[in-house]
This record gives C-alpha cells, structure tokens and sequence, in this order.
C-alpha cells in the first residue's frame, strides 16, 4: 500500500465516522446496518473469494449469531459473553457442516449450505420455546459500553463502525498471514497447494469455520441494531444476495465487501423508485460481470489499465 | 396401513417431479459441464407463460404448446448461446454465479409484473378422488405419475435406443473422443439444452395446479431437484429418478408421521447422509480428478 492510499484510506475512513453528523437517524441506521453486512461480507469473502468455497448459508449464520445474541442479552448476560458465545457457536456449526460437505467437489458445499440454511430457517420458525416463532424476539436491549448508553443511533453507529474497523484490520492481518495466503493457493491450484504440503481438507474447512464466525459477530450486531428479530432476515433467499454482493463488490478483495454492502443496503433505498425492477437490474448485473467482468466492480480500474487481463483466474 | 400407502403414492407423485427437473439438471452438467441454478426458476417461467397465454383465452393444451416453444428458443437456444456458451471456458464457479444471478433477475421480473401472490393453475387431471377398495387416491397424483413416469422411461429409452440418444451419452463421455467418431458436440449438447427446456416446462404443467403459480415457486423446487439429483448419483440419469422418488415419499412422509414444520429439511437430510457414505450418489460411478 502505498503512502497516497493509506492517506486517503484514512481520509474516507474519517469521512464515514462523521457521516451520522448530516445523516436522520434513518440514514444512520442504514449505515450501521451496512457495517453490519460488511463484517458478514468480510467472512464470507474469506470463504468465497479467498479459499474459493461456495456457501450460500451466510445469513444462517448471521442468523444463528443474532439469535444466540439476542436470547443471552435478553437473559440480562453482557456483551463479553454474548459475543463470543456467538462466535464460537457459529465456527463450530461450521466446522460440523462443512466436514462432510467439504470431503466432495466444491460445488457440493453450496448445496449443503443452502439446505442448512432452509434448516436453520425452520428451526427458527418452528421452535418457538426458543425462538419466538414467527413472533421473534423482540425489546432485545442495547447493552451499555464501559457505562456510555448505546441506545442514541449514532453512538451505537459508531460502536458498530469501530467493531468492523478492528475486524477488518484482524482480516487484513490474516489474508497476509501464511494462513491468509495459503487459503488462496487452495482457490487458484488445488493440487498445487497440496503437494507444497498445505493440508487442504484442513485449510478450506478453517476458511468456512472462520467465515461463519465472522457472520456469528455480525449477528449479534444486527439484533442489537433492530432490536427485533423474526426468521425473515435469516431466509436462504438472503444468503443468496450475500454471496452475489462478495462477487459484485469483487471475491478476493479486500474492500469487495464494503462496495458489495453498499449494493445491498445503501443503494436500494436511493433506488427505491425501482421497487421490484431494482433486484432485477441487480441480477442481470451479476450475469453482465459475469459475462464480461468476473473480478468485480472493483476490477475495473486494472481492467482499465491492464487492457483485460484477469487479476486470477476464477475455475 | 391406507393412510400410510396414500402418503407414499401423493410423495411418489411429488417425487416424479423432483425427477422430472433433476433429470434436466443431470443431463446440462453430463453433457455441458453446467450448474444451472436457476433451474427452479425454470420450471416457474414456464409457468407463466402458460399463465399469460391462458389468460388470453387459450385452451390449456395450446397454452402448454405456446410455452414449451417459448422455453426451447429462451430456456434453451438462448440460455445456452446467450450465458453458457461465453462463460463455459471459465469454469463451474463463474457460471454458478451467473445463473445465480439470472434466477434473482428472473424471480423479480415475474415479481414486478405478476404480483406477489399466489395464482391458481387449472390442472390437467379432474381433482376427484378414485376409490380402490378401501383406498383413496387423488387422479390428479395417479396423472402426474404416470406422465412424468412415462416421461423418465421415454427419455431413458431416447438415450440408450437411439442413435442421436447415445451420441449424446458419448459426448457427456468423452468430448474429444466423441469428435473423433463424427459427432457433430455442439449439436448434441443443444439437443440437451433444448430437452431440459421441455423438461422444465412438462415440470411446471404438473407441478403448478399443486403448488400454485408464484414468483418463489422455483426455489425450493430447484433445491430438492438439486438434492434428487446428487443422492440418486449425479452422473447417472437414472440416478435423477431414484433420488427424486426418495426424496418425494421421504418428506411426504415426515410431514405426515413426523413433523410438518420439517418437511422441507428432509432432502437435506438425506443429501448429507449420502454425500458422507457415498459421494458419487447411489446410483454413480466415482469421478475421476480433472487437473
């Protein structure tokens, strides 16, 4: 990274903590909501654009994780415990699933997680000493931080903000840890990184565990931002667009999730005069990329440069 | 002891089918390598095609006539030349995406000009009840059955009996020794891309009057065909039949012995179960590791 990004990557985060200033407490919502799907974004292109494994059951764990966030808030337990409880239920739920639907071709995994995801949708549905039903949980309270109340929009946008903040900055330090860079020879060449000795049962299913994980975090957040939460949000339908935002905003890189959110979140509501018209023109989107523009929106500017090469190639 | 067989002829019935589009589905990868996600989507275009043309006062069987033309030269000819074909050089994932992304697209438009709701569909068998003996069962179950039985037994018998039918078996075999023998590939793989079509659309003939025409009907109809398709063995057309059977009586019986609430898991379920002992499906045969 050189010294003008970082500056101006500084500058736009600054930029983005200020924005609750000029913003309604709708707007500020949206944003925190858009936080909220760039740290599930962020797992979810650990596990798709990085190691290269579909899973289209991301919003069950996002699902999970506000569940378990909000059933322990609601037992009066603190963040310290809700969060981590989270955590580490969704990376062992992934580790349980993804065992035997990773041992097969990759492809497999995405219909495995889509049915887990159907799953988890009908638990939520069905099983109402637990999760309310169709009801859902409601008055899911915002715990206070070190004594500061969360319950005013922008301070709970800027507890959210800093949470993906440092999430992101543990992201970074992990694609480009050994871990990070051996999750992607797995995408690129699998039998490659295997005979260099990475263990690629092992690697891909800490990929999807730790993708899951982040989503479980993401959970939490979203049921502290609503505060009511009903199996609606957590549909395979959900999942769907999770994964076609990590590949709109570009798999594989670093920022795909944030410009990817943004898709999701922000632009339907400037969008809204399309109603119905903006998810198609959404998916005739992802067709033309994929078409024409495999890497992403984010891609354009080396497509631009580098008169069509692709950054990797995608099997 | 009635009950029980009612449960399992209405879930044979339902499991047909399953097979019906999860034969479509085998057939796209053998031949073209493809995923198509949206093949949920393609039994409910189909759908409301039939739908508008009904609604324009046409008979149902020229309505069914109107849409399988339409699916072949859009689900088939264009689907194929239009997305596959362009995307096929870069592998299953880009192109999963892409149907992906073509399954939303095509979700909403029917969204944003049919409505939300449910639209009845007539059906093409009476919606009276046999009585045989002491047991009941609906014409509209015993229908569905028996065409979409005949149907797997016609296409089975086109693949393995005719000559075009077994060129295209050894396309999906071996592409450079199909070229080889004189087989015209491209040829045979859009025969496939054109049955699919007429697959999808037999499918939503049979499947609508049951479930109703609606935008999201292709979704969990695309899923448990996918499922049907990969536990009878995704390399095996019969294997298609099998699953979409197995699949069918299974949840129909969990939803009426078990747990309704769960009836959609069981597909699930049963995928998982088979994908640890037996990967290739019951059916398969083991696939060699492409470099």
């Amino acid at each position: 990274m050189s010294r003008g990004q970082a500056l101006l990557g500084a500058a736009a985060i600054v930029l983005v903590a200020c924005a609750p200033l000029g913003l309604k407490s709708y707007g500020t919502y949206l944003l925190t909501l858009w936080c909220v799907y760039v740290m599930a974004g962020m797992g979810l292109n650990l596990t798709a654009g990085y190691a290269g494994q579909m899973s289209i059951g991301h919003a069950a764990f996002l699902g999970i994780g506000a569940y378990t966030g909000a059933i322990l808030l609601k037992a009066g337990l603190g963040l310290a415990v809700a969060l981590p409880a989270a955590t580490l239920l969704c990376f062992v739920i992934g580790v349980a699933l993804g065992f035997p639907a990773l041992r097969v071709q990759h492809h497999y995994l995405a219909f495995a997680t889509l049915g887990f995801n159907v799953l988890v949708f009908l638990v939520m549905r069905n099983e109402e000493w637990l999760t309310g039903g169709t009801f859902g949980i409601s008055a899911i309270p915002r715990p206070a931080l070190f004594g500061l109340s969360l319950d005013r929009p922008w301070a709970f946008f800027l507890f959210t903000y800093v949470s993906a903040l440092l999430l992101a900055a543990a992201f970074y330090g992990l694609v480009r840890s050994p871990w990070g860079r051996a999750f992607a020879t797995l995408r690129d060449n699998r039998i490659r990184a295997e005979s260099l000795g990475v263990d690629v049962t092992a690697y891909t299913l800490l990929a999807f565990a730790i993708g899951a994980a982040c989503a479980g975090i993401a959970g939490v957040y979203f049921a502290m931002l609503v505060q009511f939460i009903e199996p609606a949000p957590f549909h395979p339908a959900a999942s769907l667009m999770m994964l076609l935002m990590v590949i709109v905003g570009g798999a594989g890189r670093f920022l795909g999730p944030v410009v990817g959110a943004a898709f999701l979140v922000l632009l339907p509501e400037w969008l809204r005069f399309m109603k119905d018209w903006y998810l198609v023109l959404f998916g005739l989107t992802i067709v033309v990329l994929m078409l024409w523009l495999p890497g992403g929106v984010l891609s354009i500017p080396e497509r631009l440069k580098g008169g069509g090469r692709w950054r990797h190639s995608s099997r | 002891m009635i009950d029980f067989l009612q449960v399992l002829l209405s879930g044979a019935a339902t499991g047909c089918v399953y097979a019906l589009v999860a034969l479509g589905f085998t057939l796209l990868w053998q031949a073209a390598g493809a995923i198509n996600f949206a093949q949920g989507e393609f039994v409910m275009l189909p759908a409301f095609a039939m739908l508008s043309c009904l609604a324009f006062g046409t008979p149902l069987w020229l309505a069914f006539v109107i849409a399988c033309a339409l699916s072949m030269a859009v689900l088939g000819l264009a689907f194929k030349r239009l997305i596959v074909d362009p995307i096929s050089g870069r592998g299953v994932v880009t192109l999963v995406i892409a149907t992906l992304g073509l399954a939303v697209a095509a979700k909403n438009i029917v969204k944003a000009t049919y409505g939300a709701e449910a639209r009845p569909f007539p059906g093409v068998f009476p919606e009276t009840l046999l009585a045989l003996g002491p047991l009941k069962v609906s014409v509209q179950d015993v229908g569905t059955l028996l065409v979409a039985g005949a149907m797997v037994a016609a296409l089975h018998l086109f693949l393995n009996r005719t000559q075009t039918g077994r060129a295209m078996q050894a396309v999906a075999q071996n592409v450079e020794a199909a070229t080889v023998l004189g087989i015209n590939v491209s040829r045979m793989v859009l025969y496939v891309f054109l049955i699919n079509a007429l697959l999808v659309t037999i499918a939503a003939l049979l499947v609508a009057p049951a479930y109703l025409a609606k935008f999201d009907m292709g979704d969990s109809l695309g899923l448990k065909a996918f499922y049907a398709a990969i536990i009878g063995g995704f390399n095996q057309s019969r294997g298609a039949l099998v699953g979409g059977l197995l699949v069918g009586m299974l949840e129909n019986f969990v939803g009426a012995y078990v747990s309704p609430g769960y009836k959609d898991g069981v597909a699930l379920m049963v995928f998982l179960v088979v994908i640890l002992f037996r990967p290739e499906g019951l059916l398969g045969r083991p696939e060699e590791r492409r470099v």
